[in-house]
C-alpha cells in the first residue's frame, strides 16, 4: 500500500493506482476528459492535470502513478486556471455550433464545461479542420467536431483490433481518420461502431436515416413495417432516464405504434427462424463430417453480425466457407415482410417500406450489399439505430415513460426466450443448442433453467462441450461424439479463433462471433455510455426476458410452425435459400 | 544490412525489382513494427516516394494496420507520399531572402513549372518547394536546385537557370 495526501486528507491506495483513481477511490473527483476507465488512459487531453509537491509541472493524474509520501493538490488556483485554459484552448478549435449537434445535451464536452464552469471563450483561433467523411454507409466522421482525444483509436485498434482509425499528419494538422485520403467507405472498415460509443463528443456518428423514415411514415401510399432486434428492448429506456437494465419492451411497441408504423413485427421472431435454419445447416454439416459422406467445413461459424462478416471477408476471406449462409435475422423478417406477409394480407410489396431498429452500425451497410434483395426490392430498406428510435420518439411527442404496454404485431410477432438472448454474447449458441440438442436426442436439454453456463459472461473466449449421449435412430452416428463450441464477442478474440480455423487447426465444431464486446447488448447503436457494468445490467435484462417466456425453445414457436408449413416448406428447403440465405465476397486486406 | 540501396539509387529499376528490394528490407528487418522508420527510410531510397500502394504493401507485410503506417509516413515531414522530381528546386522564404524578392521568385517559378508548392512537375523533372533559411543570407534571394546553390536570384535570370536542367 502507498500512502499520500490528497487536498489535505491522508490516504491509502494500493501500488500501481493512478493519482486519478487513488482521489476517485477517496470520493475527490477530477475533472477529465480523453480518460475512459479500463478502456483509455493516455493523458492526451491533460485536462485532468493535478499539482504534485516537488514536481516543476502539472501532472496529467490519470497517467501518473502515486509514490509514497506525494502531496497532491487537485483543485488548487494554479490547477483550477490551468484546467480552464486547457478547456478553452480546446474549445478554441471546436466548433459551436451545438444546437445543431446529433450530440447537444448528451456531449461529454458540455458536461465538462458545465462541470468546470467556463463562462467565456477568451480564444478565438484558426480552425484546424473541416472535413466531413460521408463516404460510409453507417459512420459520419465529422473532423470539425473532433478534439483528438484518441479514444476511437483505442476502441478501433486495441479493443477490436481492426485498426482502421489512427492519428495522421502532425500538429495543428493531426486528423483521425484511415491512411492518407483515404474514406471511411473505402477502408476496410467493419462498421461495427465501436468508435462512436466511445467518442466523447459528436465527432463519429451514425449515417442518419431518421429523415427517410420519416418522410416513408407520413406518405399515405406506403405500408411501414418495423422490426426491433432483441438488444433494443434492454437498452432503449436508458434514453428516457431508466435504469441500465431496464426491459422496456411493451413500451416500445406502443410507442411506435402511435409513431404510426402500420405494423410493428419482432425481428425474434426471425431469431426463431434462424435457430431453425442455421441449426439444421449445423445439423446437415456434422453428419456429413461424421459419416464422411462428403467434404463439409467445420467449425461452422454464426453469420448474425455484420461488422463480423465485413471483418472476416476482408481479414480471412479463405474461411467464408466456414460461415453459416443464414442471412441475420432483421434481413430474413424483411425478405418476409415482403413476400409471406405481403401475400398473405394482399398487399403490393412495392408499397412495403421495412425499417430495423438495430443495436447496430453495420446493419446499415448490410442493407445496402447487393445481395440483401428479392425479386428487386431490398429486403430492409432503413435501419435506425437505438440511439436514433429514441430520437424519433422524442421528436413524435411521445411521453414515454407513461406508456402503457402492447405486443408485436402477427404474423411476425411472437418469439421465444431462445430469440430474446440473441442479443447478448453466447446466446446465439445457447439457443442453437436447445433446439439441436432435442432435435437430436429427442429430450430436453438438461440444464439448470436451459442456460448454457459457461458460454454466458463478459470472458473474451468461451467454450464448451456437450457430449451427445442415446441419440435418435437418425443421429447415431453422433452417439457418444463430444460437440465442441467456443463463443467469442469482440473482433480480437474472433481473430484468435478465426487463425486456428484458417490453419485447419480449430477444435471446435460451432463457433458464435459477435462483433462488438459484449455482444449486440452494447453494440455501435446502443445509447451511451457503454462500460462492463451497464453490459452486465443489460445481459440481465435479457436473461429475465428469455425466463419470463413460456415457451424458450424456437422451435416450439407456434408461427414459426405456420410459417413452414404455410410458406416455407421445410428448413434448408428451395424457398428458405431464395429468401433466407446468402453468400459472401471475398475481399482485400487494404 | 545486405541489400545494397546504392543499386537503388543509382540504377532504374523496374517496380517488380523495387518490390524485391523492398521484400529484401522487410525481412532483414524481422517484419518487425518497431523497425517500421528504418523501413520507410529504406522505401523512400528504393521508391522516391511512398505512395499508398506501397504503404499497404508494407502494412500487410508486416501484419499492421495501415492507417498506422500512413500515421508514421505522414507524421515525419522527411517521408513523401508523392512522387520527386529529379530535381527539387528549393526557394527560400526565410527572412533575408523574403524581403529581397523571395516570393516574386516563388511565383514566377509557379507560373514556369506549372505546379504549386510541393508538386512535382508532370515529366517528373522538377518539384518545388519553399525553405526557411539556408544560413546563405548575404546571397539573398537564394534558389536552390538538387545541391547547387543560385544566388541573388530574380524572376529574370529564372528561365536561364532552369534551362540548364531541361
Amino acid at each position: 500500500m502507498v500512502n499520500l495526501t490528497i487536498n489535505n486528507k491522508k490516504v491509502q491506495v494500493p501500488e500501481e493506482t493512478t493519482i486519478f483513481e487513488a482521489a476517485k477511490a477517496n470520493n475527490i473527483l477530477i475533472p477529465h476528459f480523453c480518460y475512459m476507465e479500463g478502456v483509455h488512459q493516455i493523458g492526451s487531453c491533460r485536462i485532468c492535470v493535478v499539482e504534485v509537491e516537488g514536481a516543476k509541472t502539472l501532472q496529467a493524474s490519470c497517467v501518473t502513478p502515486v509514490r509514497e509520501n506525494m502531496v497532491v493538490k487537485t483543485n488548487s488556483t494554479r490547477v483550477r486556471k490551468a484546467r480552464k485554459n486547457i478547456y478553452e484552448l480546446i474549445l478554441s478549435d471546436h466548433p459551436k455550433n451545438c444546437l445543431g449537434c446529433s450530440r447537444n445535451q448528451n456531449c461529454e464536452f458540455q458536461e465538462l464545461g458545465e462541470l468546470i464552469q467556463v463562462d467565456e471563450f477568451r480564444f478565438e483561433g484558426k480552425k484546424s479542420k473541416e472535413f466531413i467523411d460521408e463516404s460510409s454507409a453507417s459512420i459520419v466522421r465529422d473532423t470539425s467536431k473532433c478534439i483528438l482525444c484518441r479514444r476511437c483509436v483505442t476502441a478501433c485498434n486495441e479493443i477490436q483490433g481492426v485498426g482502421i482509425l489512427n492519428a495522421q499528419l502532425r500538429g495543428f494538422d493531426t486528423i483521425i481518420g484511415p491512411a492518407e485520403d483515404l474514406l471511411l467507405g473505402n477502408s476496410s472498415c467493419t462498421n461495427c461502431g465501436q468508435c462512436i460509443i466511445v467518442c466523447p463528443v459528436g465527432a463519429l456518428k451514425e449515417k442518419d436515416a431518421i429523415k427517410e423514415v420519416w418522410s416513408n411514415l407520413l406518405d399515405p401510399e406506403k405500408i411501414v413495417i418495423v422490426q426491433t432486434a432483441p438488444a433494443i428492448r434492454a437498452a432503449l429506456g436508458e434514453e428516457f432516464g431508466c435504469e441500465p437494465g431496464t426491459l422496456v419492451t411493451g413500451k416500445m411497441v406502443t410507442a411506435m405504434k402511435d409513431m404510426g408504423f402500420n405494423y410493428v413485427f419482432d425481428t425474434n421472431f426471425a431469431a426463431d427462424l434462424t435457430i431453425m435454419e442455421e441449426g439444421s445447416e449445423f445439423l446437415e454439416r456434422v453428419k456429413g463430417f461424421f459419416s464422411n459422406q462428403k467434404e463439409v467445413k467445420l467449425p461452422m461459424i454464426t453469420s448474425c453480425s455484420p461488422g463480423w462478416i465485413k471483418y472476416v471477408e476482408h481479414h480471412y476471406p479463405d474461411t467464408l466457407e466456414h460461415l453459416s449462409t443464414c442471412k441475420s435475422p432483421h434481413m430474413m423478417l424483411g425478405a418476409l415482410s415482403k413476400t409471406y406477409f405481403a401475400e398473405k394480407m394482399k398487399i403490393d410489396p412495392k408499397k412495403i417500406f421495412v425499417v430495423s431498429v438495430m443495436p447496430c452500425t453495420a446493419k446499415k451497410y448490410e442493407i445496402t450489399r447487393p445481395e440483401m434483395e428479392h425479386k428487386g426490392l431490398r429486403n430492409v430498406d432503413a435501419v435506425l439505430t437505438t440511439r436514433e428510435l429514441a430520437k424519433m420518439i422524442k421528436d413524435a411527442g411521445i411521453y414515454f415513460q407513461n406508456l402503457r404496454d402492447s405486443a408485436f404485431d402477427d404474423p411476425l410477432g411472437i418469439s421465444t426466450g431462445a430469440a430474446d438472448i440473441f442479443g447478448t454474447t453466447g446466446g446465439v449458441m445457447e439457443a442453437a443448442i436447445r433446439t439441436v440438442y432435442e432435435i437430436v436426442t429427442g429430450r430436453e436439454l438438461p440444464f439448470e433453467q436451459l442456460h448454457v453456463k459457461p458460454l454466458a459472461g463478459l470472458e473474451r473466449i468461451k467454450t464448451a462441450e456437450l457430449e451427445i449421449d442415446k441419440p435418435m435412430q437418425e443421429y447415431q452416428f453422433l452417439k457418444g461424439v463430444k460437440i465442441k463450441v467456443a463463443v467469442t464477442s469482440g473482433l480480437k478474440g474472433a481473430a484468435m479463433l478465426l487463425n486456428e480455423v484458417e490453419k485447419g487447426k480449430s477444435e471446435y465444431h460451432f463457433i458464435e462471433v459477435m462483433g462488438c464486446p459484449g455482444g449486440c447488448i452494447s453494440g455501435g447503436g446502443q445509447p451511451r455510455p457503454v462500460n462492463n457494468e451497464i453490459r452486465k445490467k443489460r445481459m440481465e435484462a435479457i436473461y429475465k426476458e428469455d425466463e419470463g417466456k413460456k415457451l424458450r425453445k424456437s422451435h416450439e414457436n407456434p408461427d414459426i410452425q405456420k410459417l413452414y408449413k404455410e410458406f416455407l416448406g421445410k428448413p434448408l428447403g428451395h424457398k428458405s435459400h431464395e429468401l433466407l440465405h446468402t453468400h459472401y465476397t471475398k475481399r482485400n486486406k487494404y | 544490412m545486405s541489400v545494397n540501396l546504392n543499386d537503388a539509387r543509382c540504377k532504374e529499376l523496374n517496380e517488380e525489382e523495387k518490390y524485391k528490394l523492398l521484400n529484401q528490407v522487410i525481412s532483414e528487418y524481422n517484419q518487425d513494427e518497431n523497425n517500421l522508420i528504418q523501413i520507410l527510410h529504406m522505401t523512400q531510397a528504393i521508391f522516391s516516394y511512398i505512395p499508398l500502394e506501397v504503404q499497404k504493401y508494407i502494412a500487410k507485410k508486416m501484419n499492421m494496420p495501415l492507417s498506422k503506417v500512413s500515421g508514421v509516413v505522414t507524421f515525419y515531414s522527411f517521408f513523401s507520399t508523392r512522387p520527386k522530381g529529379e530535381y527539387m528546386v528549393h526557394v527560400c522564404l526565410g527572412t533575408a531572402c523574403y524581403v529581397r524578392g523571395g516570393k516574386k521568385i516563388m511565383d514566377k517559378l509557379k507560373e514556369m513549372l506549372g505546379v504549386d508548392v510541393g508538386e512535382t512537375t508532370r515529366d517528373r523533372k522538377f518539384t518545388l518547394e519553399v525553405m526557411r533559411c539556408i544560413g546563405a543570407c548575404g546571397l539573398a534571394p537564394a534558389v536552390t536546385i538538387n545541391e547547387k546553390v543560385y544566388k541573388q536570384v530574380n524572376p529574370n535570370k529564372l528561365q536561364k537557370i532552369i534551362g540548364e536542367y531541361q
